[in-house]
């Protein structure tokens, strides 16, 4: 082998290493990173694992907001209009966080049928409604045409 | 009349871009003088036609002019006028004719700074300017006109701009972000202007170096604006959130830095041409994804207004003719391209290859990021959204090697050097940095920690480094102003730059590691501790805005039972929509900001959710950013530059 090649050789031996090792790098984070979603039916028919991280989406149910007296404690209902799913929740919920608001949020399922969120996500916008939400009702609307 | 007026500029400004577009082109290839002299008036008048349209919306906000669905979506009659004048870009049709409007700005710029140009180089590049420009403004006119009228009947008062957007920084956010984004069409028309015309020798990577640089240095700048905004403006502290319009805006910020560093070995070495060439057409293309994935509503995002699947349609296809047109091209005039010179292992080229290496492979990391989520959810596998932890888990390695590398790059020269001169420079940054690391969590923080270490560790190397090499400038010299005059500005550009990175890097380890935040229950007097610094709550009384009402606390701020500060969060309700806004408010520091937002009003009032920030070293984010982008305005101050308009005056001598 000429030098040149040589030298190229060992650039292209470099390259297919460090893209293996990055490409390997980026699969690793995304397969630990990727949050599911999953609709209120789903998690009422318990398709939704307990104890892995998942999203979770729907509309607040009227009226089903409570808040704990003494903390930041707050327990609501979230519904695709055919399965309810109560939520559960400490911290500052975001200024758009209103009965009849379609939300997200992420957290875990606990044994209880109780979701845990950590987050809570409402977006900026009073007819926002988030797609995924949007869609899962879309599929309840049309079977029953 | 007004708003007819701006239609009816923009129609004149569509088909002046087209004749842009086409006959300066076609006077390039069959080289008739006449036809490519018709360039520079062309760029002038479509600038005046965008501009006339630009001020005609301008106008319909200040004077309130309901009619205009846009103005009426976006304003309000109470709204002050500095926000009403900024409501022109606060909504999907007005933020694109800010683009096509610096858009024409950029061409005309390039018509005025470029006398020494080849009049055939011009010719193809405020072409392809006009290509682009054809695009988007017709993008305008079909799908997403601000001018459109509700007749006639009109609402008599605006439906109020999003409360989040009534604030400084949309004043100047936008139009920043948008002066890169469109700034990199400048470089992607060198680029393709010279893949056209053949003619790939340094000349092209000088001309078009600049205006590369000015580009980047406003994205960056944009972006480190969007930054701060988001950290006040939406009550979370929280200074990043990998929001997929953020990696919008990254991605072609990562392949800039890349391009910026291409062209400067293609400029001086005359190697990797036809890389620098692809990096130009990939930071272009990189925009416009970035604009159709906030335009058309693919995505979740804070950014995104309503969408529209025909608007989104419209830009993808703008974006398949523009990278599908120039990788063509590309790929039929870039095997022509050689390389001018040789250089070993050991040298400035090679460790600027792996910078862009490095760069070019986080761009694609944070596109899989962003994209994933699409991909699954159009293979039908489920709705899915990759999380913070993944981009970070990236990105910081990544970060991390690549900072060691720009140390190292410091010190090495181009061409060829020896190991052991680098050895030699190199030795004592490296112990100063990985001590002062060793040492610093220690007396800063409760104890050593690994990412602090890291973090610390490569900021002080890069920083290190830069003294150390810019030390060794002066060793045989004897005069200090001479030899500080003798060093060119890219130069000084290029370490403030530099120096940004590790600042920047600095704020992102600190301020990760060290911030502690609380929500909590406060009722009047109730008093808490963070961070050594006592916040008592003295309760809420009601202030009124122009256009708003708001429950503005205050709470008092002490440290050792002396006085620091007294800070006023407000929970504001806008008149018309009568939607929520939280306004933190911030006791700034370099060394640490104190942060103070309300969340909502707990039994009737009797007490407020509260969250209190302690979050060190943020500031040294934004100053990072800003230093950064300094630098690349700096190095277009080079006398290189200077000199080639200055050619003509020469000869003429």
């Amino acid at each position: 082998m000429t030098p040149k090649r040589k030298k190229r050789l060992t650039i292209i031996l470099g390259l297919v290493f460090g893209t293996a090792l990055i490409v390997g790098l980026v699969m690793f984070s995304l397969s630990e990173n990727i949050n599911l979603f999953y609709s209120t039916s789903q998690i009422a028919k318990g398709e939704a694992p307990v104890g892995a991280r998942i999203r979770a989406g729907g509309m607040v149910v009227d009226g089903s907001v409570k808040r704990s007296l003494d903390s930041l404690k707050v327990q609501f209902a979230l519904t695709d209009y055919e399965h309810q799913v109560m939520v559960e929740f400490t911290g500052i919920l975001p200024d758009l966080f209103r009965e009849g608001q379609g939300i997200i949020a992420q957290g875990k399922m606990d044994a209880n049928g109780v979701f845990q969120a950590d987050e809570v996500l409402a977006k900026h916008d009073e007819n926002y409604m988030p797609p995924e939400i949007a869609e899962s009702m879309k599929h309840k609307q049309e079977p029953a045409k | 009349m007004i708003p007819e007026i701006g239609e009816f500029a923009l129609i004149i400004a569509l088909f002046l871009s087209a004749v842009l577009a086409l006959v300066p082109m076609y006077g390039a290839v069959v080289d008739k003088e006449l036809w490519m002299s018709y360039a520079r008036p062309l760029a002038k008048g479509q600038f005046l036609f965008v501009l006339i349209s630009f001020l005609c919306l301008g106008y319909a906000f200040s004077q309130d002019d309901f009619s205009v669905i846009y103005v009426a979506q976006h304003s309000n009659s109470q709204m002050p006028m500095q926000f009403k004048l900024s409501a022109i870009w606060g909504g999907h049709e007005g933020s694109l004719l800010l683009w096509a409007f610096i858009l024409s700005g950029w061409t005309l710029a390039v018509s005025l700074f470029s006398r020494t140009l080849p009049l055939d180089m011009l010719a193809r590049v405020l072409s392809v300017m006009g290509i682009v420009a054809t695009g988007f403004i017709s993008f305008l006119l079909i799908t997403s006109s601000p001018f459109l009228r509700y007749l006639p009947r009109f609402p008599e008062d605006g439906a109020d701009l999003n409360p989040l957007l009534q604030d400084f920084g949309l004043i100047v956010h936008p139009p920043m972000l948008y002066m890169g984004y469109v700034g990199f069409s400048v470089a992607f028309a060198f680029a393709i202007a010279a893949l056209l015309s053949g003619r790939l020798d340094t000349a092209w990577a000088r001309w078009s170096r600049p205006w590369t640089n000015i580009a980047w240095a406003f994205l960056g700048l944009g972006i480190t604006l969007g930054s701060w905004w988001a950290y006040y403006e939406l009550g979370w502290g929280g200074w990043w959130f990998w929001d997929p319009v953020e990696n919008a805006s990254l991605m072609p910020w990562l392949v800039g830095t890349a391009l910026v560093h291409s062209l400067a070995v293609t400029e001086k070495r005359g190697v990797f041409k036809s890389w620098t060439l692809l990096l130009a057409i990939f930071a272009f293309s990189l925009s416009l994804l970035g604009t159709f994935l906030v335009r058309s509503g693919v995505l979740t995002s804070v950014h995104a207004f309503a969408s529209d699947p025909e608007r989104g349609f419209f830009i993808l296809m703008l974006l398949a003719i523009t990278m599908g047109g120039s990788l063509t091209l590309y790929a039929f005039k870039a095997p022509n391209v050689k390389s001018e010179s040789n250089f070993s292992w050991l040298s400035r080229e090679v460790l600027l290859l792996v910078n862009n290496v490095f760069l070019t492979v986080m761009a694609f990391t944070v596109l899989l990021g962003t994209l994933y989520p699409l991909l699954i959810d159009a293979l039908g596998m489920g709705k899915i959204s990759v999380g913070p932890p993944y981009f970070n888990a990236v990105f910081v390695p990544i970060m991390s090697i690549m900072s060691i590398a720009m140390g190292v790059s410091i010190a090495v020269r181009w061409r060829e050097t020896s190991a052991k001169l680098v050895l030699d420079k190199l030795w004592l940054p490296a112990v100063i940095s990985i001590l002062c690391a060793l040492v610093f969590p220690i007396f800063y923080g409760s104890g050593f920690d690994f990412r602090v270490f890291i973090g610390i560790s490569v900021s002080l190397w890069i920083i290190s480094t830069v003294i150390t090499e810019f030390i060794g400038k002066f060793r045989n010299t004897q005069s200090l102003s001479t030899k500080l005059k003798q060093l060119s500005f890219s130069y000084y550009g290029m370490m403030l730059a530099h120096i940004g990175v590790a600042v920047t890097a600095i704020g992102i380890t600190l301020v990760s590691s060290y911030s502690e935040e609380r929500d909590m229950r406060m009722a009047k007097g109730d008093s808490v501790e963070l961070a050594g610094y006592q916040f008592t709550f003295h309760g809420t009384h009601i202030v009124t805005g122009p256009n708003y009402m708001a429950d503005q606390a205050t709470i008092e701020v002490t440290e050792d039972g002396k006085a620091v500060v007294t800070l006023h969060p407000e929970k504001r309700r806008y008149n018309v929509k009568r939607n929520m806004m939280t306004e933190a408010d911030i006791d700034a520091g370099l060394f640490r900001d104190l942060y103070v937002a309300l969340g909502e009003p707990l039994n009737n009032g009797e007490a407020w959710a509260v969250r209190v920030h302690y979050k060190p070293y943020v500031r040294w984010l934004w100053l990072g950013g800003i230093l950064m982008a300094l630098g690349g305005l700096v190095t277009v101050a080079d006398k290189r530059y200077r000199k080639q308009s200055g050619q003509q005056e020469l000869t003429n001598a």
